[in-house]
């Protein structure tokens, strides 16, 4: 990792900061300058090893930061100034701490002497960002700079991830100090404990060895362990010959295409996955945190299962459901031992699991993402499995915003491979898309880089459309646009007697003129027989594209677990008349989300 | 359904409370650094847990280690949880909860020792009174002219809670209280 000649050497701590980036193998950083990290942009301009990436807003950078994480494994980078530049920097830091997404945020400060005045673009950066950060550090003396941003990078990509920040007061950037490399001499009071107790995943092994009614519910942890996560997690299952489900961060890890493959759980999640889970006998969650929108009422959760828990956060275990088995540690390296033990003690009586693959077949066969087609009118379903048809041979990676159209996104695009699937789960930040597909262009630039998106999520974030032409990054925006804010819509005819408070767009914006407006490319479909020409267009123009894509206004989202109700208590699309709608969730459910 | 159900409190899908909430006494050893104290205490009103009473002090000035003890209260599976969110804190080195040691160790609980400064003014009767009282409680006087005592008081807080409430009507002024210090009986450390 060290670089010889940056050893002892005296910079200033602009310098620092750059030769820091470049010691820890950053190539790309996103940001916006201001004053307080002017020094910084300074030292920027003066190099080309470090590539900065100008946004139109401090949020645009964060998730372009993510998307760029998240689609590479690596640490994503943000710089901000201080004050209005850190304030906006709060969204995607909190995005990340939720989603477990490697994030440095470097920061620019007024300068120490002036801290507390209540000086030009001030604001307690590291008390604003602490209970959003896994990590931040103020640096008041130069001498500590470089150490710093070293530990800070240890901190965001160990154990499992998240963001830090780094707040860097501008008189510190100035002062001249000793550059050090970075070194292995982590801080001992951070040591993460990435392998897994021998004797508790033989326990597992046995407990899976005697299951009946197995269940794999893995999560995005197999994402961030790295590809040979997933790669064990594939054989694991092959093994075993147990079905395997997966919460929405973690798609991609197991393929789509896989025969075991039940889909997507939870609230949108599909019936046989959801059903599964609630009549397991033995469930092994791996790398997933038993989130709300997983587990539907725990009360009866999964009520007659023994359940394992491999996570590499031991706040994880036991936080929402007691698990029996709990084994703390990295996914892959778990794992590498599970699979090892597996093969050496277990044989796996596939016979013994027929019954349970005969009645999943039956759940299955409720076919419970079907639709009604329309001839006239495109369906949302319909438009992404066009366009999974038509983009799943290339070198695709997928992110979107947050509302219906990701439920939809989820359940009809169809993943075969990890890091390729970008979406805002723990925190639902709708504009995250359009920026994370920025992010993800500039790591991957020959990839097919798509935004699924919803016409209100996608204006939260719309300017850095700005940011992509100006980096040629040919980012494509699939807008599902049915004017309404329709997740919020489909909970008030839920929840509030179809009351439509605020949630349709009566000034939606030409979104073809707007994309010619940004010097990028427009293009409007509106009915289903020209959708794939529509699509093919799209993928051929080396510009960003904004895609108007006219949905059915009024279609909901479904499969569904309403609030409140259990795994096997859910709203499938064809008993979803506009009556069950307005009675599925009962007066206790509507208190809650 | 019943349209006039109680509100939960909360939204989501919580499950109704049904384990006992308990005192307990946590130990929590950190590097001394700017903000760490900020850490804890948000971790703590951030995720709606209690702080009955917080302790802090550099304990080993060479490795600038501090020890917070913390008094929270919770159910079993709350403090579990505490605990273990502590410990993802970066500058947190170890979490114990000494309550727990204790029962470990068949003892009820950790040794806890507070100290009291309580301000005390009156003349004649209950000025005399008071003094006596002190006496009977092993307090001693650290400041005193004819109108008032400063009493200092050391033991569980049962027992300066007693102390105070005894005082209350012989002219108590002010109290300042330093909350809970504590360790496990025996040779072994934390």
């Amino acid at each position: 990792m060290s670089n010889g000649q940056s050893e002892r050497r005296e910079m200033t701590g602009a310098e620092m900061v750059v030769q820091a980036l470049k010691d820890n193998g950053v190539k790309h950083v996103f940001g916006y300058p201001g004053g307080a990290v002017l020094p910084i942009y300074d030292e920027i301009f003066q190099q080309d090893e470090v590539e900065h990436i100008l946004v139109r807003h401090e949020q645009g950078a964060g998730h372009a930061a993510e998307g760029y994480a998240r689609s590479t494994g690596k640490a994503g980078v943000m710089l901000v100034t201080s004050g209005p530049g850190a304030t906006n920097a709060v969204t995607p830091l909190q995005d990340a701490l939720m989603d477990s997404i490697p994030l440095v945020c470097l920061t620019g400060q007024v300068p120490t002497s002036l801290i507390g005045s209540d000086a030009f673009q001030e604001c307690d950066t590291v008390g604003i960002t602490r209970p959003c950060t896994k990590h931040n550090w103020l640096v008041k003396d130069v001498n500590e700079l470089a150490a710093t941003i070293h530990e800070a990078f240890h901190v965001a990509t160990t154990g499992r991830p998240g963001p830090v920040v780094v707040d860097i007061p501008k008189d510190v950037q100035f002062a001249k100090g000793f550059y050090v490399p970075p070194q292995m001499a982590p801080r001992t009071s951070y040591q993460p404990k990435v392998q897994g107790d021998l004797e508790r995943i033989k326990a597992a092994v046995e407990l899976m060895a005697t299951a009946r009614k197995p269940i794999i519910y893995s999560g995005g942890g197999v994402i961030n362990s790295g590809p040979e996560a997933s790669h064990l997690l594939r054989e694991l299952v092959d093994l075993t010959g147990f079905p395997i489900t997966s919460t929405l961060m973690g798609l991609g890890a197991y393929p789509a295409s896989g025969k075991n493959w039940l889909g997507m759980l939870g609230m949108h999640g599909t019936y046989e996955a959801n059903m599964a889970m609630h009549d397991c006998d033995v469930m092994i969650c791996i790398g997933a945190r038993f989130d709300d929108r997983i587990t539907g009422r725990l009360t009866a959760f999964s009520p007659n299962s023994k359940k394992i828990h491999i996570d590499i956060d031991p706040s994880s275990i036991n936080k929402n459901v007691h698990t029996e088995v709990p084994i703390i540690g990295d996914v892959g390296r778990v794992l590498e031992d599970m699979v090892r033990l597996w093969r050496a003690t277990a044989k796996t009586d596939k016979k013994a699991l027929y019954p349970w693959w005969e009645q999943i077949a039956k759940w299955r066969a409720r076919d419970s993402l079907a639709y009604k087609m329309n001839n006239d009118v495109i369906m949302p379903q319909y438009a992404i499995q066009r366009l999974y048809e038509l983009t799943k041979g290339m070198d695709t990676y997928i992110t979107t915003e947050v509302g219906q159209h990701q439920m939809w996104a989820a359940q009809h695009y169809h993943f075969e491979k990890p890091n390729r699937w970008m979406t805002s789960g723990g925190l639902g930040t709708m504009g995250y898309g359009l920026p994370a597909a920025l992010g993800v262009q500039i790591a991957h630039p020959d990839a097919l880089v798509i935004d699924i998106a919803g016409d209100a999520s996608v204006q939260m974030t719309m300017q850095e459309m700005s940011a992509a032409v100006q980096h040629d990054a040919p980012i494509k925006i699939f807008i599902l646009n049915n004017q309404y804010m329709g997740m919020v819509r489909q909970w008030q005819q839920l929840l509030h007697g179809n009351r439509l408070s605020h949630s349709y767009t009566e000034a939606m914006p030409d979104f073809v003129k707007l994309a010619e407006a940004y010097g990028g490319h427009g293009i409007r479909c509106e009915k289903p027989d020209e959708l794939d020409d529509a699509i093919k267009e799209m993928i051929s123009v080396r510009k960003p594209v904004l895609f108007d894509c006219r949905v059915a206004t009024l279609a909901n989202c479904f499969p569904m677990i309403p609030s409140g109700k259990a795994h096997n208590e859910m709203l499938l699309p064809d008993e979803a008349t506009d009556e069950a709608v307005a009675n599925a969730i009962d007066a206790k459910g509507r208190e809650l989300v | 359904m019943n349209a006039q159900l109680q509100p939960t409190g909360s939204a989501y899908f919580i499950a109704k409370e049904t384990e006992k909430p308990e005192n307990h006494t946590l130990s929590v050893l950190v590097d001394n650094e700017p903000g760490v104290l900020a850490r804890v205490i948000g971790l703590f009103s951030g995720r709606g847990y209690n702080i009955e009473s917080l302790t802090v002090s550099e304990t080993e000035h060479e490795k600038h280690l501090s020890r917070i003890t913390i008094v929270t209260r919770g159910t079993p599976h709350v403090l579990e949880q505490i605990k273990h969110q502590l410990e993802r804190i970066v500058p947190v080195h170890r979490v114990v909860d000494l309550t727990v040691r204790s029962h470990e160790f068949g003892q009820e609980r950790p040794l806890e020792r507070e100290l009291a400064l309580v301000k005390v003014a009156g003349t004649g009767e209950a000025r005399v009174e008071a003094l006596r009282l002190a006496d009977a409680f092993r307090a001693s006087v650290i400041d005193a002219n004819t109108e008032h005592f400063i009493f200092e008081i050391t033991g569980k807080g049962s027992k300066i809670d007693q102390f105070i409430a005894i005082m209350k009507p012989l002219g108590l002024v002010e109290i300042c209280r330093t909350g809970v210090a504590a360790l496990n009986r025996g040779p072994q450390g934390m």
